[in-house]
């Protein structure tokens, strides 16, 4: 009973460390590719090109 | 494992951006500044048919210029790379608790499906393109390229993991499907941008960009293999 709880335990926080990772992740990608405010958009300009992000 | 996957996948994701943002300002922003004196130029065509360019006096006024340029072309780059190093990490994390172990060579071809999801196939409806260069509507390129994006990507999962052949089916459906949909398109390829700095600009970011995910696979998986008996895990 004690070992069925504490695993479960550690697989709820992993799931969660993944699930943090992804929101993160997507966050991140989301600044460089696709936010739209002037400032991001100018300084990411040229990495946007390069990476291929759409851009104008 | 979770965690140092996840850890190394970002520590990876920032090392695979400086070798990005070195390539890009070497390889690639050459080409977009040269494009820029061409963009938002005038093709003045005379009557006996020669013609020749009128060059916009400033195109990007505000726009930064200079170390501030590039400054900010390495900073949204190591962005940019943290994040597919994140989603890179989740992908192998989640791979790993279904019992593939990761490691360098898995990593590797994690490295190169994630270049196939996030780089060469929307570039087939989508391709690199340089400033001035003519396009449909942002918005709807925006779309295409998330959906094509995760679609290549989930469908590319499927084919790698997948147990029958119905899932398989599946994965080479949603790696197709984008394309049968068709990316936005402009009403007319004609731009001011010469065809051939077009081309080398193209693959020249396709080039840059598998070397990238190579690295950033590749080191993810190492980073995340399990350490050797005796060593602090």
């Amino acid at each position: 009973m004690m070992t069925f709880s504490i695993a479960r335990l550690r697989l709820d926080s992993e799931t969660l460390a993944i699930a943090f990772a992804a929101v993160l992740g997507l966050g991140l990608v989301f600044v460089a590719g696709f936010a739209n405010a002037s400032a991001v958009h100018d300084a990411a300009h040229d990495q946007r090109h390069a990476i291929a992000f759409p851009c104008h | 494992m979770t965690s140092r996957t996840l850890t190394g996948a970002l520590i990876a994701g920032l090392v695979a951006g400086l070798l990005a943002a070195a390539l890009n300002l070497w390889a690639l922003t050459p080409l977009i500044q040269e494009a820029e004196t061409f963009e938002g130029a005038t093709v003045h065509v005379h009557e006996d048919g020669t013609e020749h360019v009128h060059e916009a006096a400033h195109s990007h006024e505000a726009a930064p210029e200079g170390l501030a340029r590039s400054f900010g072309t390495v900073a949204t780059t190591l962005v940019a790379y943290a994040g597919f190093g994140l989603l890179l990490g989740v992908g192998m994390a989640t791979a790993a608790r279904m019992g593939h172990a990761p490691g360098l060579r898995t990593g590797l071809l994690w490295g190169l499906g994630g270049f196939a999801a996030i780089q060469l196939a929307p570039a087939v409806g989508l391709p690199p393109e340089l400033p001035g260069t003519a396009s449909a509507d942002l918005a709807a390129r925006q779309m295409w390229w998330a959906l094509c994006a995760a679609s290549t990507a989930t469908g590319l999962a499927a084919l790698a993991f997948g147990r029958n052949a119905g899932v398989a089916a599946l994965g080479v459906a949603l790696v197709l499907l984008p394309h049968l949909l068709g990316a936005p398109q402009p009403p007319s390829h004609d731009g001011l941008v010469p065809p051939g700095l077009a081309a080398a600009f193209a693959t020249r970011s396709l080039g840059v960009a598998a070397l990238s995910w190579a690295l950033l696979g590749a080191l993810t998986g190492l980073l995340a293999q399990r350490a050797p008996r005796g060593a602090l895990a």
